[in-house]
């Protein structure tokens, strides 16, 4: 006390060896605190450095087929592009997936994307540009880009029809049907095919359904139809390259067999994988390539 | 200019130097002086008691049901389709303009090293918004996490009281430390690493799209907070708080202290998320007989609750004025 009022001010107080060990525990703490929260969050990085991250990713996302960096890095984990997909096909990552974690995926064997929203509702969603505006039809998207990986396993290349549920009574995907519902998605189990020769592949791609729409308008006789199928094709509403067809192959063995073709249109959504009725499914999207980057 | 240097110096982890007694006003130095042994301890105790038969919990009823309220509008929008506020907390569209946290805003400008036009529009929106609605208070009135860890709190304090835990503080400069490094990892990383582990974000996405194993993360701190540190994550490492006590800085929604009935006996501080603000309660603390509580106050009202002389208020700066 005495020393006190010989300083006459109160800042100046000299701490109390009681005070000083409390401040040096305080610091001690803070530090590890430090170390321990900034390794935490760092640990983050183990599964991106893995690889373990690398998914389908919602039309538009900044990225190339291996890196994912700047898509991490622009979005913000708020989840808008899940709110507005009318096929619920986004989801966002878990903590497992480190920096990953609240960023939009898609599982396209359990839900793809298949464009029924038309005006790419995610990328509009996005506040920050990580699902990139510069995108305006789907046939702009590269998610990434289809392949038959398991031939043998595919009904078509089998010669082989098929009839009943794409995926069977439990699965809770859904498409879009224009003939069904032009504006509504219905889950693919209520939509039983019968086909002598299997082409769900192409018969579903959102790509190859444009195109037959445009195709058919082309050749209407109602000439308003014609002038505003014209004008669509100017914006590139109408897909400029097949996205996947079907063509016979012949094995000298007398059997009429048809082998999907993934063609320069594709784009990578999904939709494919996720309606082949084989499982697993005979044709996936890789993620290593996309439409621009073929050959390369 | 004194609120924004003061507000500055304890957001960053530092205390405001006591005021000198030439700092102190004529009129603050009168009440000061004239407190001398006039109240015994029984004396808080009666006006204690009589407090807590009338305003008990009022704000913290208020808080719980805007805090709750806000976050299931989120919650509801999504489930019902209704489209009222979209998004979670990080990033969200209200009625269909943009709204963009602050902080998660700040975490991918560093990251990406781009800003496009409707992320500026969602951060001057909720830049202006907590503006005017008090900075922080966005911690105390929306945060998921916030609500949580006051009832975690609550668990601690009922374990310190029995002895089982003891709190262990930090010093409060650590969370300048995470403020920086947390922007400096964004910026060199070219990753939003905060977000990996913000409770905020991931309890909100929680609510809204579906738990998930982030919410371990969450409930370890949770557990950190109720046997080892009280309240640790907000008032050690939250950079969310640090960005909004900024934002703090200009607005005229405070907390304001009067010391005239003041007995200085500190219940205050005791139900305080961040009691270095309210060091001005201490016999001597205070420059004047009115003195707002600086920017890191979370503007939650426990303080105004606990007051047992109503010498704590909420005020709108101009708006009380106008209404004199």
């Amino acid at each position: 006390m005495s020393d006190r009022k010989s300083v006459g001010k109160r800042q100046k107080q000299p701490l109390t060896p009681k005070r000083k060990a409390q401040s040096r525990r305080e610091f001690l703490r803070a530090s590890a605190l430090t170390v321990g929260v900034v390794g935490v969050s760092l640990m983050g990085f183990i599964p991106v450095m893995q690889g373990k991250t690398l998914h389908l990713r919602p039309p538009g996302a900044l990225k190339t087929p291996d890196d994912e960096q700047e898509f991490f890095a622009s979005c913000i984990k708020c989840g808008q592009c899940v709110q507005v997909c009318p096929v619920e096909a986004i989801k966002l990552a878990d903590l497992h997936e480190g920096f990953g974690i609240g960023i939009p995926y898609i599982d396209a064997r359990e839900q793809a994307c298949d464009f029924s929203c038309d005006g790419l509702q995610c990328v509009l969603a996005c506040p920050t540009g990580a699902l990139t505006h510069e995108l305006d039809y789907p046939a702009d998207t590269r998610m990434g880009f289809a392949r038959l990986a398991r031939p043998k396993a595919c009904l078509a290349m089998q010669g082989k029809g098929f009839k009943g549920q794409a995926r069977g009574a439990d699965y809770k995907g859904l498409l879009r049907y224009e003939e069904v519902d032009r504006w509504t998605p219905i889950p693919v189990s209520e939509h039983p095919y019968d086909v002598e020769i299997c082409d769900l592949c192409v018969r579903q791609c959102p790509i190859e359904i444009r195109i037959t729409q445009c195709e058919t308008a082309a050749a209407s006789d109602d000439r308003q139809q014609q002038v505003a199928r014209v004008a669509q094709q100017v914006g590139n509403e109408c897909p400029p390259k097949h996205a996947i067809t079907l063509e016979p192959v012949d094995l000298g063995d007398g059997i009429e067999r048809m082998k999907p073709i993934v063609q320069d249109g594709c784009v990578g959504c999904g939709v494919c994988e996720m309606i082949c009725p084989v499982e697993s499914a005979a044709i996936v999207v890789d993620l290593d390539k996309n439409a621009d980057t073929l050959g390369g | 200019m004194r609120y924004i240097k003061r507000s500055l110096v304890q957001l960053f982890g530092y205390k405001v130097p006591r005021p000198t007694k030439d700092q102190l006003s004529p009129a603050v130095r009168e009440i000061y002086e004239g407190k001398v042994g006039k109240l015994s301890k029984a004396d808080v105790e009666a006006v204690r008691h009589e407090h807590r038969g009338t305003f008990f919990n009022k704000w913290q009823k208020r808080r719980w049901a805007t805090l709750i309220i806000v976050n299931l509008l989120f919650v509801a929008s999504f489930y019902f389709d209704v489209q009222l506020v979209e998004g979670s907390l990080t990033g969200a569209r209200v009625i269909g303009f943009h709204f963009a946290d602050l902080n998660s805003a700040l975490q991918v400008a560093l990251a990406y090293k781009h800003i496009v036009l409707n992320l500026v529009i969602g951060m001057v929106t909720v830049f202006l918004m907590w503006m005017l609605l008090g900075g922080r208070t966005f911690c105390s009135w929306v945060c998921p996490y916030h609500l949580l860890s006051e009832w975690a709190e609550y668990l601690h304090l009922w374990l310190a009281k029995k002895k089982i835990v003891k709190n262990h503080t930090f010093s409060r400069k650590v969370r300048s430390v995470f403020y920086i490094i947390f922007a400096l990892l964004a910026l060199l990383t070219g990753y939003t690493v905060f977000e990996t582990i913000s409770p905020t974000g991931i309890l909100s996405r929680a609510l809204i799209y579906g738990p998930g194993i982030a919410l371990v993360w969450v409930g370890l701190l949770l557990l950190i907070e109720v046997f080892y540190s009280r309240r640790a994550w907000c008032r050690y490492v939250c950079p969310i708080g640090v960005t909004y006590g900024m934002v703090g800085l200009f607005s005229p929604v405070r907390v304001k202290y009067n010391a005239e009935a003041c007995h200085h006996e500190g219940d205050c501080r005791k139900v305080c998320l961040v009691p270095h603000v309210l060091d001005l309660t201490i016999r001597g603390g205070a420059e004047d007989v009115n003195q707002d509580v600086a920017a890191d106050c979370t503007r939650c009202g426990m303080c105004v609750d606990v007051c047992p002389t109503d010498s704590l208020t909420y005020e709108v700066k101009g708006l009380s004025k106008m209404l004199k």
